[in-house]
């Protein structure tokens, strides 16, 4: 059974194709980072994840469930940290995260057993009856994390999470996710155009105008090159055709 | 407690927790319907002359007269204004986060719709404790019979709200729903006068005012404040608000809609 498995990804919006044949395969308890500039669809590929919406070619499975086919248990195993912020500002971090655990049917003892939990694991335990409000940018992404494990899903899905924080928020929270796929065995789908967020030892997926042009490990597919340099190498055509 | 009722338990929450933290929202949705029955509806006073038609029993002012519409008025913009803001980003965000609920995509829809409901009628209610300390006093049993036409009448308008933001882009097209949709259903019905009145001086006019769901909605309104059941306007209301909540369901299908074209 795969973490998440995706074959044959198609979308476009109009004429203009967003996936082209998209096909990939995260292992359970692997951090795979999707790589691509702006623009190469990740944020497309997330919403098709999320079933915010559906295409009819390709399919997606998530913890060996189908996504078209069974929507509920596969959106039940999947943690969506969205690039967009989505927290309640004006309600406290425990009021967002009891909303989100009834949204997926968790309530009384068993709901604060869990945030509890959550709250404690990324550091946010006394920051509970904060205004999310009067969190920095760095605090409001944990408590998306947070938010996002309550119902102890089995694919964390994050859209470019580190999007507006400082250097030592990013290292953070990356470090943060890095340590939950390997500690708890969560499969980890991070997008990023950010080089510096990637390990190694992570899955790389380079996404490049909807097409998927590599698939490896980070360490290998970069060789001997930093990644930053082995990333441009793989998309310059696109910089070269903007300029 | 099973999931769902969890769910809607909570939406209705976090809305009534919005409400009451937003209070220059709860300000405004108080001083507009208060105005029109202040100010427009002394003004009009002498201009406009009511015969005595069901509900009513006796001469009424026109102040009395409009109360009902000024109800529905606060459904009504509640509607537009709760589902609206979808069409901002950061509630859009709020979205995805309710649409990924491994729940019923019809049934988190609904309970949206039921918040937003629940909120028009705290608004409503308020409204008509104010409009009672200035001496606009309807039957005792009426305060409790208009509550279930109340939540008839704001699923149907919330549900219009529904469906128009799926379809609408951008939050520039939001004038475009005062003029277009918020205005016309407000005025070419009888929130403001009698249909006999309109007939006066266009059948056009009044046979539009008789096919606008805010209308009956109204009616519906008019007549459960004074204790009295409106079986045609109940089921106009009804009717428009199946249509419209099918349109939204529709809207918000995963294979269309709004979040599609926001992708």
């Amino acid at each position: 059974m795969t973490g998440l498995s995706v074959r044959n990804l198609d979308y476009s919006y109009g004429s203009r194709k967003a996936l082209d044949a998209v096909s990939f395969d995260v292992a359970p308890g692997r951090f795979a980072a999707l790589l691509g500039p702006n623009g190469a669809g990740k944020s497309t590929l997330f919403s098709l994840l999320t079933r915010l919406f559906t295409t009819r070619s390709g399919q997606i499975s998530v913890a060996g469930h189908d996504l078209s086919k069974n929507p509920r248990a596969a959106l039940a195993r999947i943690g969506v940290v969205f690039q967009q912020p989505t927290l309640d500002l004006d309600l406290s971090v425990m009021r967002n995260l009891t909303y989100f655990a009834a949204l997926h049917g968790l309530s009384g003892r068993t709901a604060h057993t869990r945030i509890a939990a959550a709250l404690e694991r990324l550091d946010l335990s006394d920051r509970a009856h904060e205004r999310a409000r009067d969190l920095n940018g760095g605090h409001r992404r944990r408590t998306e994390i947070a938010r996002a494990l309550i119902h102890d899903p089995s694919v964390l899905l994050l859209d470019e999470p580190t999007v507006g924080l400082d250097a030592a928020s990013r290292k953070a929270i990356t470090d943060h996710v890095h340590a939950l796929s390997r500690e708890r065995g969560l499969t980890v789908l991070w997008a990023t155009h950010l080089t510096d967020e990637i390990e190694d030892d992570d899955q790389l997926l380079i996404l490049h105008r909807g097409r998927l042009l590599q698939d490896g490990t980070a360490g290998t597919l970069r060789g001997a090159l930093p990644l930053r340099e082995h990333f441009l190498s793989q998309t310059s055509d696109r910089i070269g055709e903007r300029a | 407690m099973n999931a769902a009722l969890i769910a809607l338990r909570a939406i209705v929450l976090r809305e009534a927790l919005r409400f009451v933290r937003q209070r220059g929202r709860f300000v405004a949705a108080l001083v507009r319907p208060l105005i029109w029955l202040l100010v427009f509806a002394a003004g009009f006073r002498a201009a406009l002359g009511l015969s005595i038609t069901p509900p009513y029993q006796t001469y009424i002012t026109y102040e009395v007269y409009i109360v009902p519409g000024l109800c529905g008025m606060i459904a009504l913009f509640n509607g537009m204004q709760s589902s609206l803001s979808l069409v901002y980003d950061r509630e859009m965000g709020s979205m995805r986060l309710l649409l990924t609920s491994p729940l019923p995509r019809w049934w988190l829809l609904f309970c949206r719709l039921l918040a937003s409901t629940a909120i028009s009628i705290l608004q409503t209610y308020c409204f008509l404790a104010v409009a009672a300390a200035f001496g606009i006093q309807l039957p005792v049993w009426g305060y409790v019979a208009v509550l279930p036409a109340l939540v008839v009448a704001g699923i149907m308008l919330g549900a219009l709200g529904l469906a128009l933001s799926s379809l609408i882009r951008q939050l520039e097209n939001f004038a475009g729903v005062m003029n277009f949709v918020i205005f016309p259903m407000f005025f070419l019905s009888t929130a403001l006068y009698p249909l006999w009145k309109m007939a006066e001086s266009s059948t056009l006019l009044r046979d539009i005012c008789a096919v606008n769901p805010f209308t009956h909605a109204v009616e519906l309104i008019r007549f459960a404040l004074y204790g009295q059941f409106n079986g045609p306007a109940l089921g106009w209301t009804v009717l428009a608000g199946a249509v419209f909540l099918g349109l939204a369901f529709w809207g918000y299908d995963p294979a269309r809609g709004l979040l599609r074209r926001k992708g």
